[in-house]
């Protein structure tokens, strides 16, 4: 019962610190928002138009139509290619973290493709595969699977010696050590690999419709510059900002479940 | 029965090579509690995960008797529990689906598999907690999931690499008298190492005495005491005293000769 009631402090204590730390970082975005909104309300400039203007236009541009043409387009493209990273990534990384010889030998060209800065490919994307869905898809999935692929090769090969013992000693067949002890425990690593993958996979798909694209999010915002409609230039940077900060957010919450025991273990 | 004979393990790595296990030969009896005691790095790790099958002898064999079978891998009469219950138990796993893991493939049923399990953890005092994470027990629970997991099994020999070293000194205690009583109800022969003398005589029906790395079988000590065993009455037995200075003495004597042998090798 006392540990009960420990545990029940410890937790309350915890969130009540978690909503203060809400609150205390939400001060600084809402300071920018007000100072924003008021310094520019009166803006003539056509580079800086009023922040209530680019909020509009926000809602009028980005929440109607544009939902279906352009931010679902982009989103889906976002999808599909992180998710075939990550299953090309684990997949092959698993395999790689167990033959050490093959790793070492590919080591130089998955550092040499790592190392290319993804924009770069975009114009190798397009030759290949012209425009439309299928470069922008492949490339996402190709420049973000290189951190996945990296960090699970690492997470396998450091495995605890004893737990490969324990699966050993049991007699699971190798199949059964992969799915139940080796993927879990390079979980932790292989889901850091992911997040700097998404944030690749993210930049990837923005830049990638700028060049070769008819739609998308990062399509509208240049096109936008072009044609010099500078608050929806202002609003599709707001909106890439804020979908970032909520595709990051939902990762984060996943990651909190799958690594629930990871995180308990580490606090011990 | 099992049969340790002339196994002898050297490590070779970059040009070197280190000379681990010797010459160690003993045998386990059907149902017997053998404890292997020496002092702190003769290499009585290495002895059991060749005994285990988890690691070739350089040398040597690890015989199943019954079935003649020569251990080159892990056998299925063989259960293992290991020393540090954080790394050998699964945090990401409950505790249920830690024991029942190695049944996966022993007992299809999965009604027969999830009966197996609650009967191994309410044999090592865990009943309800099955539905818990490891991470949210004590050690000496944990160290009972592992016990449970390998007694699940249903192995005819358990073997332990000092499992209750990392716990403190009451819960040792009650593992030891924990270990004794399902040993008995599980019928299970046990080899267990442990580099606490007391520990070693207090269990055992035989203890193994080896010595310091190269690791040799300096003797083989009855104990004679009767069963069974109480933390109090027979660590009071005066055969419980002699018993202990006879082990205390060989590997006082081991630990001298190593020191020596070491001057030696530096002069």
């Amino acid at each position: 019962m006392t540990t009960e009631s420990i545990i029940t402090a410890a937790t309350r204590r915890r969130r009540s610190a978690s909503v203060n730390g809400a609150l205390i970082s939400l001060i600084l975005p809402v300071v920018i928002l007000v100072a924003w909104w008021f310094a520019s309300a009166n803006s003539v400039s056509p580079f800086f138009p009023p922040l209530q203007r680019i909020l509009q236009t926000f809602v009028d541009a980005w929440l109607s139509t544009r939902v279906a043409s352009d931010i679902l387009p982009s989103l889906a493209r976002l999808v599909i290619g992180f998710a075939i990273a990550v299953v090309a990534g684990v997949g092959l990384g698993a395999l790689l973290g167990r033959l050490r010889i093959i790793a070492v030998a590919l080591n130089p060209i998955l550092q040499f493709f790592r190392a290319l800065p993804a924009t770069a490919l975009i114009p190798v994307a397009v030759v290949l595969f012209g425009i439309g869905d299928v470069p922008k898809i492949a490339l996402i999935a190709f420049v973000s699977s290189f951190p996945i692929l990296l960090n699970t090769i690492d997470g396998v090969r450091n495995i605890d010696p004893v737990i490969e013992d324990v699966g050993r000693s049991f007699r699971l067949t190798k199949l059964q050590r992969l799915h139940w002890i080796q993927l879990h425990a390079a979980s932790p690593q292989v889901i850091s690999g992911m997040r700097v993958a998404l944030s690749l996979a993210f930049v990837v798909m923005v830049s990638s419709e700028m060049l070769g694209a008819t739609n998308g999010m990062g399509y509208v915002t240049l096109l936008a510059q072009q044609g010099f409609q500078i608050p929806l230039m202002w609003s599709g940077l707001l909106l890439l900002g804020l979908l970032g900060l909520f595709v990051n957010g939902i990762f984060v919450l996943v990651e909190r479940k799958l690594l629930r025991w990871y995180t308990q273990n580490q606090e011990d | 029965m099992l049969t340790v004979e002339n196994l002898q393990k050297t490590y070779t790595s970059g040009g070197k090579s280190l000379e681990v296990l010797r010459d160690v030969s003993f045998t386990v009896k059907e149902g017997e509690f053998v404890t292997v005691v020496g002092p702190s790095g003769a290499g009585k790790t290495t002895l059991l995960r060749c005994m285990a099958g988890l690691l070739p002898p350089t040398a040597g064999t690890v015989t199943l008797t019954n079935s003649g079978k020569v251990v080159t891998s892990p056998p299925k009469e063989i259960a293992c529990v290991f020393q540090d219950y954080s790394r050998s138990l699964m945090p990401w796993y409950k505790v249920s689906r830690n024991v029942g893991l190695p049944l996966d493939n022993i007992i299809k049923d999965k009604n027969e598999r999830r009966q197996a399990v609650e009967q191994a953890l309410q044999s090592v005092g865990l009943d309800g907690f099955g539905d818990s994470y490891p991470w949210q027990l004590s050690g000496g629970m944990q160290q009972r999931v592992a016990i449970a997991r390998a007694l699940a099994y249903r192995p005819e020999f358990l073997i332990m690499d000092e499992p209750f070293a990392s716990v403190d000194a009451q819960t040792r205690a009650d593992l030891e008298d924990l270990i004794l009583r399902v040993r008995q109800t599980a019928g299970v022969t046990v080899v267990l190492v442990t580099h606490d003398i007391d520990e070693a005589v207090y269990l055992a029906d035989r203890v193994v005495v080896v010595s310091s790395r190269p690791t040799v079988v300096m003797d083989v000590i009855d104990v004679d005491l009767p069963r069974p065993r109480s933390q109090v009455t027979t660590k009071g037995m005066p055969r419980f005293g002699e018993l202990r200075t006879q082990v205390a003495t060989l590997i006082m004597r081991a630990s001298a000769e190593a020191a020596a042998a070491q001057g030696q090798t530096q002069l």
